[in-house]
């Protein structure tokens, strides 16, 4: 059996109508498909964002300036970038415990090989990414061929990738990375703002993420396997490839979170990432993603990870204590899924 | 089939519900926008301190949020805090650095959780002009910060090495180590300064700065294990390490959770009473086991006094643009109610007036 235990049972019932209506969707009336997505999914998680913005704005003066926005964004862009694979994941109601560990993984190799295997560094980020994207596709083989619920999957390479990084890298930091490696933390001017390479390249990646949801195929497909896998497959969808490249690009994500986060602290570290499978999800649910598979769109998770950064650098600046940014990411997340419920409801 | 009267009689009730929600909630996030338009933080001349520590549950780091709280209180200043979420977590202390630096710190103090990861976003804060002082742990290398104040944990170590050598004579041992992680210098300082202090004659020849990186070999330990300096993981260690070794009879620990829970394996197979355990730390409910009679002897830190000192040395940089530089030993005391003849300890009555936690 697939997953059911992460579903809701009532999916059962209404999965069937809606898997159609997701794949069909694109060719009938796109506007206000358009619409009815972006309004309840997005339209929330941006006000929150919007409201904790001015809140802070007007607290302190220091957070509205260009240089302090292009410091969140680049404080977001790791967990930024794994939470797109993690997107990907959950729009199939799988689950990615694995990303964070994936990625301290393919920090150490890419940075290991190049300081003290001396592999070609370029070469060498190959070979970090190219370790992620495998345990991405391993973690797709277990789920698709011994067809292993993905909790477990990813709860068990999530501690075979943790080992595997201790082992490898004797626990010590890689430093004196070279400069190539770490050209995604650099930055550029626009006027006295400061931005780094590494969020260009998220936004880039979010905006091809949300183009090959929306427009093609492949993407919609994930939606009706997200929203019913057997009515999916009986649709004609070859639901197992589908689900295999799903975990598998999520693995090369998490290879270029770990390109990243190697180029923004300009180390490898083989501690990195150790709670970013929960903060990816986070800010998945932030965005208004439902666990439950299906329904969401990665703008949402971007609005999400932002929420995520805004309000931690906002408390950091007016004095509070670190302790309270968990505290308030908790009532949001337990806010957001209240609202996607109510919407659940109401689509019903 | 529904009644569409009904239908849409149930949908406007269910609207005005939805309205009233989000009205309430809009006010709950907008309330605050007014009242706090009055505290706006930022001026000019205001001193800001940060402090970053390794985590925010450790009782270590709460006494030293507050006696950086009491100093910034004492000079006018305002400190910001931050932290990491487990130990190592290099990503979450960088982004409070950068925060801090954006908050206008004129002076940051931090016990980095990875020694060399956190070094780059050091140097970026101090080409900004910030002050950076380590408190507790050394930055890898120690000069990427500006000062380092902290206890000098090698020292700690051999307080309890010579201790512990003092009362074993030249009766055989078997030693064994319950050690912190693995590349964390303030594990390797204390476990080689124990070795020294006991006599073990390659830990005396590594200087403190070669016992950075690796722990000293003697023939004397026959079990070492590392246990994040964590109870519940130290109590497993200790119990694999009696499995091997049933004849162990001194045991160093590396903070006193960890001796807690070497003393509760022991109790279990009744061994508490001939094995003695030495440690490091003298948080509160330490100096009570020593006190007890559960650890033999520990080496007193004081991060109350660590972050004191930091905090004043920011408000002076603030003010005079006068720097510190190079380390300040903190100062530890060996802590026992049965003290030694040729080793400098203090009771418990001071132990229990000085510790925290």
């Amino acid at each position: 059996m697939w997953p059911t235990s992460f579903r809701r049972r009532e999916d059962a019932m209404s999965s069937l109508p809606k898997a159609e209506e997701a794949v069909s969707s694109p060719l009938g009336e796109p506007r206000a498909r358009f619409l009815s997505t972006v309004s309840w999914s997005t339209v929330g998680p941006l006000l929150a964002l919007l409201l904790a913005g001015a809140f802070f704005a007007s607290r302190t003066d220091r957070f509205l300036t260009g240089q302090n926005l292009s410091l969140v964004v680049q404080q977001s862009m790791v967990v930024g970038v794994l939470a797109i694979g993690q997107t990907l994941v959950i729009l199939t109601a799988g689950i990615d415990l694995s990303c964070g560990a994936v990625m301290a993984l393919g920090g150490i190799v890419m940075t290991r090989q190049a300081v003290v295997g001396g592999v070609n560094p370029i070469v060498a980020i190959g070979l970090g990414v190219g370790v992620c994207a495998a345990f991405g596709a391993l973690n797709g083989a277990l789920v698709t061929r011994v067809r292993l619920p993905p909790f477990i999957v990813t709860l068990g390479t999530l501690n075979i990738a943790f080992a595997v990084t201790q082992i490898y890298s004797r626990a010590q930091t890689i430093t004196n990375v070279p400069d190539s490696q770490t050209f995604w933390g650099n930055t550029f001017r626009i006027e006295k703002t400061a931005i780094t390479y590494g969020t260009v390249l998220m936004f880039a990646l979010y905006l091809l993420a949300w183009f090959v949801l929306r427009q093609t195929a492949s993407g919609r497909h994930i939606y009706a396997v997200g929203n019913n896998l057997e009515a999916a497959r009986l649709t004609g969808i070859n639901t197992q490839a589908l689900l295999f490249l799903v975990y598998t690009v999520a693995g090369l994500l998490y290879g270029v979170a770990a390109l990243l986060s190697v180029g923004r602290t300009g180390v490898g570290d083989p501690n990195a990432g150790q709670t970013d499978n929960l903060a990816s999800i986070t800010a998945v649910v932030l965005g208004g993603t439902s666990l439950f598979g299906g329904r969401g769109t990665v703008l949402g998770t971007l609005i999400g990870v932002l929420i995520v950064g805004v309000f931690r650098n906002g408390l950091q600046l007016i004095g509070v204590a670190s302790v309270y940014q968990v505290l308030v990411t908790g009532v949001l997340v337990i806010l957001a899924v209240t609202v996607d419920q109510i919407a659940r409801r109401r689509q019903v | 089939m529904a009644n569409p009267v009904s239908n849409r009689s149930w949908h406007g009730a269910r609207s005005t519900k939805r309205l009233v929600i989000a009205g309430a909630l809009l006010g709950a996030l907008v309330a605050p926008l007014f009242s706090a338009a009055t505290h706006s933080a930022g001026a000019q001349d205001e001193i800001i301190v940060g402090l970053i520590t390794k985590t925010e549950s450790n009782p270590f780091f709460v006494k030293m949020k507050e006696g950086a709280q009491d100093a910034a209180d004492e000079a006018g200043a305002t400190l910001l805090t931050g932290s990491g979420q487990f130990d190592a977590d290099n990503a979450s202390q960088v982004t409070a650095i950068e925060n801090m630096v954006t908050a206008g710190a004129q002076g940051i103090l931090i016990t980095p959780g990875d020694t060399k990861a956190i070094v780059p976003a050091i140097e970026a804060a101090r080409e900004a002009g910030v002050l950076v002082i380590a408190l507790d742990t050394p930055t890898d290398p120690q000069d990427a910060t500006d000062a380092l104040f902290a206890t000098d944990n090698f020292k700690a170590g051999v307080l309890i090495g010579q201790y512990a050598k003092a009362v074993q004579g030249d009766t055989p041992v078997q030693i064994a180590t319950i050690d912190g992680s693995i590349g964390v210098t303030v594990s390797v300082l204390r476990h080689n300064g124990f070795l020294a202090g006991y006599g073990s004659a390659e830990a005396d020849q590594a200087t403190p700065v070669a016992a950075l990186t690796q722990f000293a070999e003697d023939p004397r330990v026959v079990c070492s294990q590392d246990a994040d300096g964590d109870q519940a993981k130290s109590q497993t260690a200790m119990e694999n390490c009696l499995q091997a070794n049933p004849e162990i009879n001194l045991v160093y620990t590396i903070n006193e959770p960890a001796a807690r829970g070497v003393y509760t394996a022991l109790q279990a197979i009744g061994r508490e009473n001939d094995v003695m355990i030495v440690s490091v730390d003298g948080g509160c409910t330490g100096v009570e086991a020593v006190k007890a009679g559960e650890i033999a002897a520990t080496s007193q830190q004081y991060p109350l006094r660590m972050a004191q000192l930091g905090v004043e040395a920011v408000v002076n940089f603030a003010e005079t643009g006068e720097t510190v530089e190079g380390y300040t030993d903190t100062g530890v005391t060996l802590i026992t109610d049965q003290p030694q003849e040729g080793v400098e300890s203090e009771d418990t009555e001071f132990g229990l007036a000085n510790c925290w936690g």
